[in-house]
Parts: C-alpha cells; sequence; structure tokens
C-alpha cells in the first residue's frame, strides 16, 4: 500500500516542477521523476510477500518469485525514458542556441 | 497567462488528480499478491520450455519479444533524432577547427581522476560484456549490459581523455554498430516467420538449461541489443559531450 502512494507522490511532485519550471533542463528532470512513479506502480503491483527476484540460476523452480512481467515492462519504461530525456535534452540545447533562453515562458510566443 | 494564475490552476488540478489517483489505489491488487496468471505461469514457462533461468530477460526477449523490437527501434530513432538535432547546430559553427585542435589536447583533469578512470575502463568494459551475454542465465541482459559497455567509453572522457574517446569512437562505426544491432534484432524476428511459424517464433535449440547458449534465441537478441544500446547510448552521450565542448569555448 505504501509503495503505490509513492508512486502517487511522485507523479504529483513531479508534474508540479512541470507546471511550476522555469528551466527546460529542470522541466525534463522533472518529467523523470514523473515517470519514475511508473516504475514504483509496476513493481508493486508485481510484488510478492516473500517472493525472491524471478531468476532461477541458484534457487528452487518451486520457490515463490515476484512476477517478472511487470519487471520486463519496467526495463521497456526506463528505456523509453532514456530516450525522451535523450531526445528533450537535444531540442533543449537545440531552442537554447535558436532563442537564447532556456525559459520555457519566453519561449511561449511562435517566432519566424 | 501569469506564473501566479498558473500555479493556483495548477495546484488545484494537482489536488484534483491526486484525489482520483487515491481513490484508483483502493481498487489495485492487494500489495503483495500479485493478481494475474502470468506471474506464476512466465518464470514456468520460461524454465520449462525456453531453457531460460532469467524470467526476466526471458520475458523481454522471448514473450514480449515484439514489444521488445518496437522499444529498441525507439532507442534507434532517439538516437538519430539526437543526432541529427545536435549535427545540425554544430555544422553552423565555423570555428570547428580551432575545436578540434583543442579537443586534441582536452581539458585538464586531476592525476586522481585520470588514474581512476585508467584503471576502471577495463573491469567495467569486462562487467559489460559478462552481462550482455549472461542475460538469459543471471541478472542483467543486452540493455543493462549496453548501458554499462557505453559507461566505460563515457568513463574515458571522465578521465579527461576527451582525444582518447575521440579515437576509441569513431562516429561511423557507431552509427553502424547502432543499425547492425537494430538489424540483427528484426533479422531474427524475421527469421520466426522463415524457419518457424511466426514472427519472434523461437526457432533455435534450446540448449541445456543453465549454460551460456540455453534459451535459443535469447541469447542472440540480448546481445543484438547489447550492440545497440551500446551504440545508441555512445552516440547521444556523445553528441552531447561535443556540444559542451562548444559551448565551453564560447
Amino acid at each position: 500500500m505504501f509503495a503505490y502512494m509513492v508512486a502517487v507522490w511522485l507523479l504529483l511532485v513531479g508534474l508540479y516542477g512541470v507546471i511550476t519550471s522555469r528551466h527546460l533542463v529542470h522541466l525534463v528532470l522533472c518529467l523523470g521523476v514523473m515517470q519514475a512513479s511508473t516504475y514504483v506502480l509496476l513493481l508493486a503491483i508485481g510484488w510478492r510477500a516473500g517472493g525472491q527476484a524471478p531468476i532461477f540460476a541458484d534457487i528452487s523452480s518451486r520457490t515463490p518469485v515476484v512476477d517478472p512481467v511487470v519487471q520486463a515492462l519496467t526495463l521497456t519504461d526506463i528505456v523509453v525514458e532514456a530516450t525522451v530525456v535523450a531526445v528533450l535534452l537535444a531540442l533543449t540545447v537545440q531552442a537554447h542556441k535558436r532563442f537564447g533562453t532556456c525559459d520555457p515562458d519566453a519561449l511561449g510566443a511562435l517566432r519566424g | 497567462m501569469t506564473p501566479r494564475a498558473r500555479l493556483v490552476l495548477g495546484l488545484g488540478s494537482l489536488a484534483a488528480l491526486g484525489a482520483l489517483l487515491l481513490w484508483a489505489v483502493g481498487g489495485l491488487p492487494d500489495f503483495g499478491h500479485p493478481r494475474g496468471p502470468y506471474a506464476d505461469l512466465a518464470p514456468k514457462i520460461m524454465l520449462d520450455e525456453r531453457h531460460v533461468t532469467n524470467a526476466v530477460t526471458g520475458v523481454t526477449f522471448d514473450l514480449r519479444g515484439f514489444d521488445t523490437l518496437g522499444e529498441e527501434l525507439i532507442l534507434f530513432v532517439a538516437a538519430l533524432g539526437a543526432a541529427v538535432l545536435l549535427r545540425a547546430q554544430r555544422s553552423e559553427r565555423a570555428a570547428e577547427e580551432a575545436a578540434a585542435a583543442e579537443e586534441r589536447r582536452g581539458p585538464a583533469t586531476t592525476d586522481a581522476l585520470r588514474a581512476l578512470g585508467a584503471v576502471l575502463v577495463g573491469p567495467v568494459l569486462l562487467l559489460g560484456i559478462y552481462v550482455v551475454v549472461h542475460g538469459a542465465l543471471t541478472p542483467g541482459g543486452g540493455f543493462q549490459g549496453g548501458v554499462l559497455l557505453a559507461g566505460a567509453l563515457l568513463l574515458v572522457y571522465a578521465a579527461g581523455q576527451v582525444a582518447g574517446v575521440q579515437r576509441v569512437r569513431p562516429v561511423a562505426l557507431v552509427e553502424i554498430a547502432d543499425a547492425v544491432g537494430a538489424a540483427a534484432y528484426m533479422l531474427v524476428a524475421i527469421a520466426g516467420l522463415v524457419f518457424g511459424v511466426a514472427a519472434m517464433d523461437n526457432v533455435l535449440p534450446l540448449g541445456t538449461t543453465g549454460s551460456l547458449l540455453s534459451g535459443g534465441t535469447v541469447p542472440v537478441l540480448s546481445v543484438a541489443v547489447g550492440v545497440e544500446v551500446t551504440a545508441a547510448v555512445t552516440l547521444i552521450l556523445s553528441e552531447l559531450v561535443d556540444q559542451m565542448m562548444l559551448r565551453g569555448r564560447e
């Protein structure tokens, strides 16, 4: 239960950061915090009380383990987040070069 | 909208969203008791029908292999996008020749950092290769090992040997490795169509559980992803590092 609350908190606090952000790099990192909430949520859903890691290299095949499917989903999630951050940071560099500022408010108006 | 009005509106919306999320938490499975049948089935299928001891890697590269194909292509396209965005800018600069001369010298770093970097590069490279090839057996896999391998290259940079990075990371080679990793994954997916019954079908011999080549296509895909992730992460990081060095001279 506590882990679900942590996921909710991470999503809300990350979104608060995105809303109030004054710098694009800060904004991208806040987006990362939001996405971290999905990792916590996925892993919490798959956790089994007393379960081992789902790796049978040195445990019996009958040992109760946590859900490996959500762990694989979390892996996908992390990779997608890394790619999103990479492209957004590249766009931030480009925006700073074009407009001389990283303040999202100053970038609001369209310029030809 | 003024920042103040946005803050008020934002806080109101966050409170409403938080209330909805807390309501949703009430409907989630009891903590510690996964509800779906796959929590029990997936490890069993991996162990009995695929001879893979690491169920997470097994799910990633076999049961959900098709999703991972998409995931890998996302990474491929993102590396491409970051490179295109950052390079367009680099070519605008007339001072690139001067920059190259400065890159060869590299920024000054302390001897301690330099020595630590030199000592760690080898072990980190070895660890990365180990994690990639043992993905089907023990914790790890192509994604994790690939990031480690790219980290070893970044370590060369962190130790201040930027000139070394320029030598270790010929851009053309990294780009080719990126494409080869993505293409290898596609070919294994198509091999399922040609030699099996469906795309991503596990058509290779499964081997003995616990041996390096067990799991059929799982270790092959793990290595393909390892190559692709190493190249993509190196490409993205080195493009950003180039930007930083261009900026430092202004």
